[in-house]
């Protein structure tokens, strides 16, 4: 795992575990490594990855049974939510980019389609 | 917790620390960030008891340094260990000093890092060395470890064998580790708390993550603009 480290870290690992429950990588009931395993994993300070995991506990993203581990318990609805979510925080940063570039909301959808064709195109 | 309440003090003419005013909470890896001459090494050897404040006060856990060595790993900059000795025999110097020195803890290391009990500091080389000062340093169970420097000109492979050991060694929640460093990218990942000290004065400090969602800047990023402000 890459980090940017212009971001919070934090908030960087818990987008991955999201992108990872979208992908269906991660499935409810899946276990997720331990705090201590992920952090040497990912070269990451133990308090953060800590961090990471109280706020996946706060959203029930995650469930850690004493003893046993940290357990995915998101289900298709939450998976859909997060993916509605996310793909809504792409939008946003795309239309005002876009719009600081002065494109107008026709001219966005119009330059989105046509980039879309092109790409199938070359497929 | 570690206090430093309006501490100042003086080498020759030389203002190191000027009415500096900190507090280190337990249980965070803390990075001490400045400039050379900023203050950093003169604020950890205070901690550490090795020199003393001209005025203000130090406290650690609500006592002076001097009465709680015995809870603190300082890892200096300097090389103190003797030429002619072997690694075994400085584990053996600091293992009479310290009652929390864990042996079991010390082997594994040597093992983790590739070093052997009977290399001598003379014929082992910097990275070598540094790797040697970090497990004598860590291989205590202290409470606080102090850390002056320990990734200044050592190769990118050996830093970052000694950021994966502390990540891999440190023990979430209890133990405080206060890192002095120029390395601030190399270090990014590894620290929670961050403090920007410089002209012997606290310039920024917080939250690594809070600073980020702030600035929007990584924290080599965020050092650079807050000493540019304060010039």
């Amino acid at each position: 795992m890459e980090f940017r480290n212009s971001e919070p870290i934090y908030q960087q690992i818990i987008d991955n575990f999201k992108k990872q429950i979208i992908r269906g990588e991660l499935c409810q009931g899946d276990k997720i490594p331990s705090q201590r395993e992920f952090a040497e994993k990912i070269r990451v300070n133990p308090n953060t990855v800590q961090r990471a995991y109280r706020e996946m506990e706060n959203m029930k993203m995650v469930e850690t049974v004493r003893g046993q581990g940290t357990f995915l318990i998101a289900g298709a609805q939450m998976q859909a939510e997060i993916k509605k979510d996310m793909a809504g925080g792409v939008l946003n940063y795309f239309i005002t980019e876009m719009k600081s570039l002065g494109y107008s909301r026709t001219e966005m959808l119009d330059l989105l389609s046509r980039h879309l064709d092109s790409e199938e195109g070359e497929k | 917790m570690i206090e430093l309440k309006d501490v100042s003090k003086k080498f020759g003419t030389v203002q190191a620390l000027d009415g500096i005013n900190l507090v280190i909470p337990r249980g965070k890896i803390v990075g001490l960030f400045g400039p050379n001459g900023a203050g950093k090494s003169t604020s950890l050897k205070m901690i550490a008891g090795l020199n003393r404040p001209d005025s203000g006060e130090v406290r650690i856990d609500d006592k002076l340094p001097g009465q709680r060595r015995d809870i603190i790993a300082f890892l200096p900059e300097i090389d103190y260990l003797y030429s002619w000795w072997t690694i075994k025999d400085a584990a053996a110097f600091i293992r009479a000093f310290y009652p929390d020195w864990e042996e079991d803890k010390y082997r594994e290391l040597l093992k983790f890092l590739n070093l052997q009990e009977d290399m001598k500091i003379s014929k082992i080389s910097k990275g070598q060395r540094a790797k040697a000062k970090l497990i004598l340093t860590i291989s205590r169970q202290a409470p606080y470890l102090l850390m002056d420097e320990p990734l200044s000109g050592i190769d990118i492979l050996t830093r970052e064998e000694i950021i994966n050991t502390l990540i891999r060694d440190y023990r979430a929640g209890e133990q405080t580790i206060v890192i002095s460093t120029h390395e601030i990218n190399d270090v990014e990942s590894l620290v929670d708390e961050v403090i920007f000290i410089d002209n012997g004065q606290v310039k920024l400090e917080g939250n690594a993550d809070e600073l980020r969602a702030q600035k929007g800047l990584s924290l080599a990023e965020i050092m650079k603009e807050a000493f540019r402000n304060a010039q």
